[in-house]
């Protein structure tokens, strides 16, 4: 199936609220125009943050038959920019504006073999994925990482659902996954779908490549959200327009510019399709690239960077105390 | 009766919708090459062509980008199409291998690829949820590629319904109206039918016994037995399986030498093998074909009953034309059911049951 992106807004009452790890609450939503949830797909949730609307994605875990009833699980980031908070404080009964599933990911049937693999929260994207390629009979392995059993949603069911087909690693057990011994076990065939942080999905994706395997096998989808480096507060400056903008760290560089009344062209918001990119004239500090729109050559370069998802940080480590805790300063031509 | 046990349709739709979870024929086998060409089969739009290696493969036929066909495109490499109008590459499974004027790819160019099964000299497509795409669900046409059978047919595009097609295929008392000159005859409508179901075929068996042969299937006796004259056992055993293909067994024997009760050695036989995609809710690709089990070997037989068939069916599509027209020019006006129409209106029963399943049909209660 293709890539859905017409966003139809409805109301999602919360019909169930419970906490799955410590960290971690599945919430299931009633849709006022129910639609079934296709593997890969995602919903948009508009949060308040300080009284301001904001919107966020979130995988749908699974999604009843007739399309009623669609499940979302929410992981409490420790940088969350605030919608986390919100979404973690709803209670049954409480109504909020979602989208009906949205499709950026989505699974093919009929390839030959497939790993699915999760880190973490990732594990949301997985779920449906590996219901339905077990439905189908397809020849898959369903890989789980993290941190401990105890932090790891959707475990118990998974091992009852998936038996053999489930690998899981546990970094607190010293069975940590190993990149290399997983793609090893990959052969040109394959699909592998990934969902996971970002230092996960880009050692695969180094991995993949030196392997010389095909880079359309290899899937995953980007919101862009998860940097190198925790976001800082960096300043950016456009000196065409004689604009100086502060970004906070809950913000991305294009709504600062946008708060600042710069014209600026954007379309999807999450570092894909490069109409955001904007020209670096000077840098102080060091560009977070976010995006995988740029090669890696191009963000090597530090020319140019998307400034809906990337970001700027004071030193070449990510570590404020690196930089004598100086801000990053952008200065670039739009 | 109360509510529920009511039929589905207290009015017969006059255009019926077309399952999603299913098997359609997009193309003959031969028609798809290397060379992209453009199908639209249930309203979707298909890029159909070959690998190098020569499996078929059915894209949805709008580059994600900006749409432009991808029929229009060329093939490249291994399994890829290359859309017309910017280069963006995708391979077989509806990825995006490279596009123009950047260094990477995006993640989310994708354009759907539909499974497909080559089967029976035919290519057919599943466009609803691939997660259901069960090949065995596939219509038995084995008549088409089997060493027993001989035969060749072609393509209709019937500018109606599909569901006026199978309509007009369940009832066969039209041939002694519609095709008076060639396969039609009073026996038709005067002799009984048996209509039989089980929820996923509908069967319809005439028997016409002692009868003079209509002229084309003296000729096809006459092939078989040279000089034969005299009366015929002739039958009709149509069989619909879901959505929308009917195999029809047809033939004649000498009177009295037992075809009724199996025994069809002193006659000729053969299958008009009807499968009809939805194109639109108007249009439809009628594809078919005759297939007999006698002289295999005379190719100048097969192309005799190919041709002559053409013609026979030359005649139902100006029928279903005009029948669509007049549908549409009579908005207000219902369709009205005879005891002719049993057969037809089990097939829109077991349709409306498979639409009502996916969704996509209310049911009137």
């Amino acid at each position: 199936m293709a890539a859905t992106n017409l966003e139809i807004w409805q109301t999602g009452t919360v019909v169930e609220a419970e906490s799955i790890t410590a960290e971690t609450r599945r919430l299931v939503l009633s849709q006022s125009l129910p639609k079934r949830a296709e593997p890969g797909s995602h919903i948009d949730v508009m949060v308040t943050i300080d009284g301001e609307r904001h919107k966020r994605s979130y995988s749908a875990v699974d999604s009843s038959e007739d399309g009623q009833r669609v499940a979302i699980s929410v992981f409490r980031t420790p940088q969350s920019r605030g919608g986390s908070v919100f979404m973690q404080g709803l209670e049954i009964g409480d109504q909020l504006e979602i989208t009906q599933s949205l499709q950026n990911f989505p699974l093919r049937v009929g390839a030959p073999r497939y790993v699915l693999l999760a880190g973490g929260i990732g594990i949301t994207a997985m779920v449906n994925m590996a219901r339905v390629l077990r439905n189908t009979k397809a020849d898959y392995t369903l890989v789980y990482s993290g941190r401990s059993r105890d932090a790891m949603a959707y475990l118990p069911q998974l091992e009852g659902l998936h038996g053999d087909a489930l690998r899981v690693h546990v970094d607190d057990e010293g069975t940590a996954l190993q990149v290399d011994e997983l793609l090893a076990s990959v052969d040109p065939e394959t699909e592998l779908y990934m969902c996971g942080p970002i230092r996960l999905m880009d050692a695969v994706k180094r991995g993949w490549d030196t392997l010389g395997l095909s880079m359309p096998n290899l899937r995953y989808e980007t919101f862009g959200n998860s940097g190198w480096f925790d976001p800082e507060e960096f300043l950016v400056r456009v000196p065409r327009l004689g604009v100086e903008a502060t970004v906070g760290p809950g913000k991305s560089m294009l709504e600062a510019l946008e708060d600042a009344g710069v014209d600026m062209m954007f379309d999807c918001r999450k570092g894909e399709c490069g109409l955001c990119e904007v020209r670096l004239l000077g840098l102080q500090g060091s560009i977070d690239h976010r995006d995988v729109f740029y090669s890696e050559r191009q963000q090597h370069a530090a020319a140019k960077m998307c400034c809906c998802v990337s970001r700027a940080v004071s030193s070449e480590t990510g570590a404020r105390a690196d930089s004598g805790g100086e801000r990053a300063v952008v200065t670039i031509d739009v | 009766m109360t509510a529920l046990m009511q039929s589905m349709s207290s009015t017969t739709n006059k255009v019926l919708g077309y399952p999603l979870n299913a098997w359609y024929v997009a193309a003959w086998d031969h028609e798809v090459t290397r060379k992209p060409m453009s199908r639209r089969i249930a309203d979707r739009p298909l890029a159909l062509y070959r690998t190098e290696d020569g499996r078929a493969v059915a894209l949805a036929d709008a580059c994600w980008h900006r749409l432009a066909p991808l029929s229009m495109g060329k093939t490249l490499g291994k399994d890829q199409i290359q859309c017309p109008y910017h280069g963006i590459v995708y391979n077989s499974a509806g990825r995006c291998v490279s596009m123009p004027a950047q260094e990477t790819v995006n993640p989310s160019a994708t354009v759907p690829s539909f499974p497909v099964v080559e089967r029976y000299r035919y290519l057919w497509v599943w466009l609803g949820d691939p997660t259901r795409a069960d090949p065995d669900l596939i219509p038995d046409m084995h008549q088409m590629s089997s060493d027993e059978w001989a035969g060749d047919g072609e393509t209709i595009f019937a500018p109606c319904n599909y569901q006026l097609v199978l309509d007009n295929l369940m009832d066969l008392t039209h041939e002694e109206f519609v095709h008076s000159s060639s396969i039609g005859q009073d026996e038709l409508s005067e002799s009984d039918f048996v209509v039989t179901q089980d929820g996923n075929t509908v069967t319809v068996s005439r028997w016409m016994l002692d009868i003079d042969a209509p002229p084309f299937w003296l000729k096809n006796m006459r092939d078989k037995f040279p000089g034969f004259d005299g009366k015929v056992d002739r039958w009709q055993i149509i069989t619909f399986q879901s959505p929308s293909t009917i195999n029809i067994d047809v033939g004649v024997a000498m009177a009295g030498t037992g075809a009724p009760e199996g025994d069809r050695s002193q006659g000729v036989n053969g299958f008009v093998m009807n499968t009809i995609s939805p194109e639109t809710a108007k249009t439809c690709h009628y594809f078919w074909a005759f297939m007999r089990n006698y002289r295999l070997e005379s190719q100048l037989i097969t192309t005799q009953l190919r041709n002559g068939v053409h013609g026979v069916f030359g005649e139902d599509e100006a029928m279903l034309k005009a029948q669509q027209e007049a549908i549409d020019a009579n908005p207000d006006y219902e369709f009205y059911n005879l005891n002719i129409d049993a057969g037809g209106m089990w097939v829109r029963r077991l349709i409306e049951r498979q639409l009502v399943a996916e969704g996509r049909l209310i049911p009137t209660v």
